[in-house]
């Protein structure tokens, strides 16, 4: 097996991102115009028949989301691109939105014409602003050649307009509703669910949300008449994913790689090993909300299964965070608990205090002064967030606190010292 | 609290004319306001929304300057406060962290003799710890004004990168 394919990223380099002409050149939109003929159903069938999950993080079945999308009855509905790439060290999408505008696009019309929607937001957040103009040219020039608008490439009654919407800089953002709410200009808190938001989402229309890579896996997937796509992978996880390495390696970047390579392939071979004369101590995966792995679990197949059945994130929005011995682990769960008493909404009470309180009991563990309840209490706190969260961003925030109990159990031993008082 | 009437009295010209300028650039729709805030903190110097020009840009849309004070304060990169011409935004994220950005951050804070959070008395400078922002394979990293600076991991390339500003 190859260490690194090019099948999403099949594009990058071969044209000019700013000009549809080139794109056009290379063979862009012959997907869309293959999809054209085609019925909704059967695109979501294809992308179900090759076990497509969703790219940003929560692995949804993305052939069932179609179908679920394109069966509400609704004079009017919308498909979200959410760009919002807010998980620390991922920056996969940056590259396609950078790379390959013109296939997002695509995909998203695509999307379009499947669920049978009018309109498409991206929600690009802001921290990429550098990627807007070029952006909003491909969008404009989609319109001027009749890829966006009213009937597209002749076919009547099929009007879609894609929309360029930008955020400011929160995490939260990337949640489905709250992502919704901040489309309609408001801050961005998420809602409570039902109804969610394949029924009333943005501007309360039947919303189909879906991350850049997901919507630039459509194209190219329409065009595989042999079953390239299929035949990588594993056989119970096909395909292929893009990943983010980054910390201390290296060589970090953003890679193309079949299911099923193993973490030790992609940090050691694709990455180029850990920084000089430097030991390994833990790597994060799927960015902040993500389990820690240890040093003991590099042989994991990177696929949903073995991920999942060695007790780490299922691959989640393909951040890869390798951490070296200069940095401790409590040393690290302070960093990843900065971010989230940060970017915590404040709109439900366990996530907000939740995150207040493991802050502090992360203080005294690296002060050496906590005691065995405190550890119980850590613990008892962090569950109780992952429960009761009304949102992603609660539930999955002490994931990272809760892997590093089970994996490097030694660093939150009590010293005996305070154990005895 | 003073009447908006008199927090209109406040605005200048040249801000009525790119609070105009920003709402016909997103044809005066108001579900944009995230966008539209973050365009006209982008052509203020100091890179903040003036609350002249926010009960102005409230009555222009017409929505309530609630809900636009609602936005300012709820996103991390909207603000409400002068901050500098050139604010230095270090990422406060693990990935940068482990690349010890809080080095990058301690030489900014002796090479500008500044806090985080403080703004240089010419108004040119200040520093602010903020999440991720993308740039994990360059880290560690700084954001200034949307450009992204990357391998900060000596003080000759801090240098370099703060003569390249000004």
């Amino acid at each position: 097996m190859s260490k690194t394919v090019s099948f999403i990223t099949r594009n990058f380099g071969k044209y000019n991102p700013s000009s549809l002409a080139s794109y056009e050149f290379i063979g862009g939109f012959t997907a869309l115009r293959k999809a054209l003929d085609m019925d909704g159903d059967a695109i979501a069938q294809l992308l179900a028949d090759n076990g497509v999950q969703g790219r940003g993080g929560a692995a949804y079945d993305m052939g069932r989301k179609w179908s679920q999308a394109r069966a509400v009855q609704a004079p009017h509905k919308c498909v979200v691109c959410n760009a919002d790439e807010g998980e620390p060290g991922t920056f996969k999408d940056r590259e396609l939105l950078s790379k390959d505008p013109f296939q997002l696009l695509e995909g998203m019309i695509i999307a379009g014409w499947a669920v049978g929607a009018d309109n498409g937001y991206i929600y690009m957040r802001e921290e990429y602003s550098h990627l807007r103009p070029q952006l909003l040219s491909a969008i404009e020039q989609c319109e001027k050649a009749g890829y966006l608008g009213e009937n597209i490439l002749g076919h009547e009654g099929f009007h879609y307009h894609i929309h360029l919407y930008s955020g400011a800089g929160a995490y939260v953002c990337g949640e489905g509703s709250a992502l919704c709410e901040s489309l309609e200009g408001h801050s961005g808190r998420p809602r409570m669910k039902p109804p969610f938001i394949k029924q009333c989402g943005a501007f309360h229309l039947p919303t189909c949300v879906n991350n850049v890579e997901s919507l630039s896996l459509v194209p190219p997937l329409l065009l595989d008449k042999d079953g390239f796509y299929k035949s990588q992978g594993t056989p119970d996880c096909p395909g292929t994913k893009l990943i983010s390495v980054c910390g201390n390696v290296k060589n970090p970047g953003v890679f193309e790689v079949p299911f099923g390579i193993t973490l030790r392939e992609i940090i050691y071979d694709l990455a180029g090993g850990i920084e000089d004369g430097h030991q390994l101590q833990l790597v994060q995966l799927g960015g902040a909300s993500g389990r820690l792995a240890s040093p003991a679990q590099l042989d994991t197949q990177y696929t949903y299964k073995g991920m999942k059945g060695a007790d780490l994130t299922a691959i989640g929005s393909g951040a890869i965070l390798v951490v070296d011995e200069r940095t401790s682990v409590i040393g690290f769960l302070r960093m990843t608990q900065q971010f989230f008493s940060h970017e915590s909404c404040g709109q439900c009470t366990p996530c907000r205090e939740g995150n207040r309180h493991i802050a502090r009991f992360l203080d005294k563990i690296a002060a050496g002064t906590h005691t065995e309840e405190d550890i119980k209490l850590m613990e008892k706190y962090a569950n109780i967030m992952s429960t009761a969260s009304m949102c992603g961003l609660g539930e999955t925030a002490q994931s990272a606190l809760l892997s590093a109990m089970k994996r490097f159990p030694e660093v939150f031993a009590v010293k005996k010292e305070v154990a005895v008082r | 609290m003073k009447p908006f009437a008199q927090k209109l009295n406040e605005l200048t010209p040249e801000l009525v004319a790119l609070v105009d300028d920003v709402i016909a650039r997103h044809n005066g729709d108001p579900t944009q306001l995230v966008g539209i805030l973050l365009d006209l903190e982008a052509g203020v110097e100091r890179h903040y929304i003036p609350e002249p020009a926010a009960y102005y840009l409230a009555e222009r849309l017409s929505i309530p300057p609630t809900q636009v004070y609602d936005v300012i304060s709820f996103y991390t990169a909207l603000h409400d406060q002068p901050r500098a011409k050139y604010t230095l935004q270090v990422c406060d994220s693990a990935p940068c962290r482990v690349k010890d950005s809080d080095a990058l951050c301690e030489t900014l804070k002796r090479l500008l003799n500044l806090e985080v959070g403080e703004v240089t008395y010419d108004g040119r400078f200040s520093i602010e710890k903020v999440p991720c922002f993308g740039a994990c394979d360059v880290s560690p990293a700084v954001r200034v004004n949307g450009v992204v600076y990357g391998h900060l991991d000596s003080e000759e390339r801090i240098m370099d990168m703060l003569r390249q500003l000004d």
